[in-house]
């Protein structure tokens, strides 16, 4: 018995320590992992490059959100961009807020998000170079048909928000820290009203998860447009065309980035002629309008 | 990532999401089981068969199914179940009845033999007979229940899709996790992660220590 005891605590100490080894190195691991990576691709990259770069430079990754991914122009795109050039584009679809921490990381080589405050920000502090402005689309408040809280008649993205609050409705929020999610919550803010969690829920899933559980619950959302447009649900528009629900899309070149060329290739491919006329186009044939809307320039 | 009232909240939310699909996994699961172990019927192998597939359901296959069910347009819709604790709980419930069901019955049919014939000509009834092979077998069903309780608070991919993960409402460990990793906050991702280990560390602990004491037993 005590020599099972015995046996029995020394595991339990050993899990122990390694769970504590586990939870301390993890720290300074990715600190020193993340400094000379940083360090390495922005000082002696250029010495290296010419050898492995050619070679490997043919793929870069590409950070994105779940929006531009999911109505579906990136499956679009990319095949031209990448048939044109020769370079692949792996595409990783993420909240902003992820994907921004993929840039900062060095994880991704150029970056596609919507969060006009948190892309200055990763430029300001030198994460980014090259920022343009590609493209915006809108925001709709989307919610159920008869419409309980009266948003239809509402006259501002803030005034709906008002009445929603004011009737208590379901309202779904992504809470996820995504361009959509920051815009959401901005407006709330703006419209100086702290929601409560009686009716506001947060789901913490892509646009696409949201809208479905919004339809599920009889509730309303906050949602981009190209995402609703291309899920065919009961949600009725219920607010759209307020100044303050424009969508601006940025693309912003990650300055640690190995694949300067590749990377600025990609930029100047959405950014130019063609990619505008293309991304103009997309989804005319299935909605009527295109989903989103070319405005190209540099910042 | 300190242990504010949120993270209690949901590792609360886990734990009895999690308790309560295994419980109710081991009402149904080992009599099941123990039937199956113990009597012989035409159909049995295909029964058989069939719960050892499901041992191996995959989580978002049962969750979508789970949620079809539920959803408002679906056969289920009126009861407003979906994106509920509940509906959490019947996913759970779907994954982890095969897993108890199965192993109860590998053990309770290694203790059969040696059990049955001496439980028999003590006049034993058969509800008495299956309550005995079932103590002497739990060993193995302990370990069927550490498999359950693994397999139910580790899921996330039903979980995620039955129950939405929304904050307050439905959002457990494992949807949480996902959304800090989403939302690069990977270090507080790291840390429930941890604390998710460290729980079923314990909870197997509880267990083994009951295994070996039983191991023990046997061997003399």
């Amino acid at each position: 018995m005590m020599k099972q005891l015995r046996f029995f605590t020394a595991f339990l100490l050993l899990s122990l320590l390694l769970l504590i080894s586990a939870c301390s190195s993890q720290a300074p691991q990715s600190s020193t992992s993340s400094a000379p990576a940083a360090s390495s691709s922005a000082a002696p990259a250029p010495a290296p490059a010419p050898g492995p770069a050619t070679k490997e430079a043919k793929e870069i990754v590409l950070a994105t959100t779940t929006s531009t991914q999911d109505s579906g122009l990136l499956d679009y795109l990319l095949p031209i961009f990448e048939k044109e050039s020769g370079i692949k584009v792996k595409v990783v679809a993420v909240g902003t807020g992820q994907a921004i921490k993929l840039g900062e990381d060095g994880n991704a080589d150029v970056l596609l998000v919507h969060a006009r405050k948190s892309e200055d920000e990763f430029v300001a502090k030198g994460f980014g170079i090259n920022a343009y402005d590609v493209m915006y689309n809108q925001f709709y408040i989307v919610g159920p048909s008869d419409d309980p809280a009266g948003v239809k008649q509402a006259k501002t993205a803030k005034e709906a928000f008002e009445r929603i609050a004011g009737k208590k409705a379901v309202f779904i929020s992504r809470g996820d820290d995504s361009g959509t999610d920051k815009k959401e919550k901005g407006i709330w803010k703006e419209a100086g009203i702290t929601p409560d969690k009686s009716w506001y829920l947060s789901s913490g899933q892509g646009m696409g998860e949201t809208l479905q559980m919004t339809d599920e619950k009889g509730a309303y959302t906050l949602t981009d447009e190209a995402t609703f447009l291309s899920r065919k649900l009961h949600l009725d528009i219920v607010m759209q065309g307020d100044k303050s629900l424009l969508n601006p899309y940025g693309i912003i070149q990650v300055k640690s980035s190995t694949k300067q060329e590749e990377g600025m290739k990609l930029i100047e491919f959405f950014t130019g002629a063609e990619g505008q006329k293309l991304i103009g186009q997309f989804g005319e044939k299935e909605y009527g309008k295109g989903l989103f809307v070319p405005d190209a320039k540099k910042r | 990532m300190m242990l504010t009232q949120d993270v209690w909240e949901v590792i609360w939310l886990s734990l009895q999401v999690t308790t309560s699909s295994v419980l109710i996994g081991m009402v149904i699961g080992i009599p099941l089981g123990a039937c199956l172990g113990l009597y012989t019927f035409p159909g049995k192998r295909l029964i058989v068969a069939l719960i050892y597939t499901c041992m191996g359901l995959p989580p978002v296959l049962v969750g979508v199914v789970v949620y079809l069910l539920l959803s408002r347009y679906g056969p289920l819709g009126s009861l407003d179940l979906l994106f509920s604790a509940e509906a959490m709980i019947i996913a759970q419930v779907a994954l982890v009845t095969p897993i108890l069901a199965g192993l109860t019955m590998s053990a309770v049919h290694g203790k059969e033999r040696t059990y049955w014939e001496t439980a028999k000509s003590l006049g034993a009834s058969p509800y008495q007979l299956m309550i005995t092979i079932v103590k002497e077998a739990r060993g193995g069903i302990w370990s069927g229940v550490a498999a359950a309780f693994g397999r139910a608070i580790s899921e996330v991919g039903a979980v995620m899709l039955v129950g939405g993960n929304i904050e307050h409402h439905t959002r457990v460990m494992t949807t949480a996790i996902i959304l800090e990793t989403r939302t690069g906050n990977f270090t507080a991702g790291l840390q429930l992660g941890l604390i998710l280990l460290a729980i079923s560390f314990l909870f197997n602990s509880f267990l083994i220590a009951g295994v070996l004491n039983q191991m023990k037993t046997g061997r003399r």
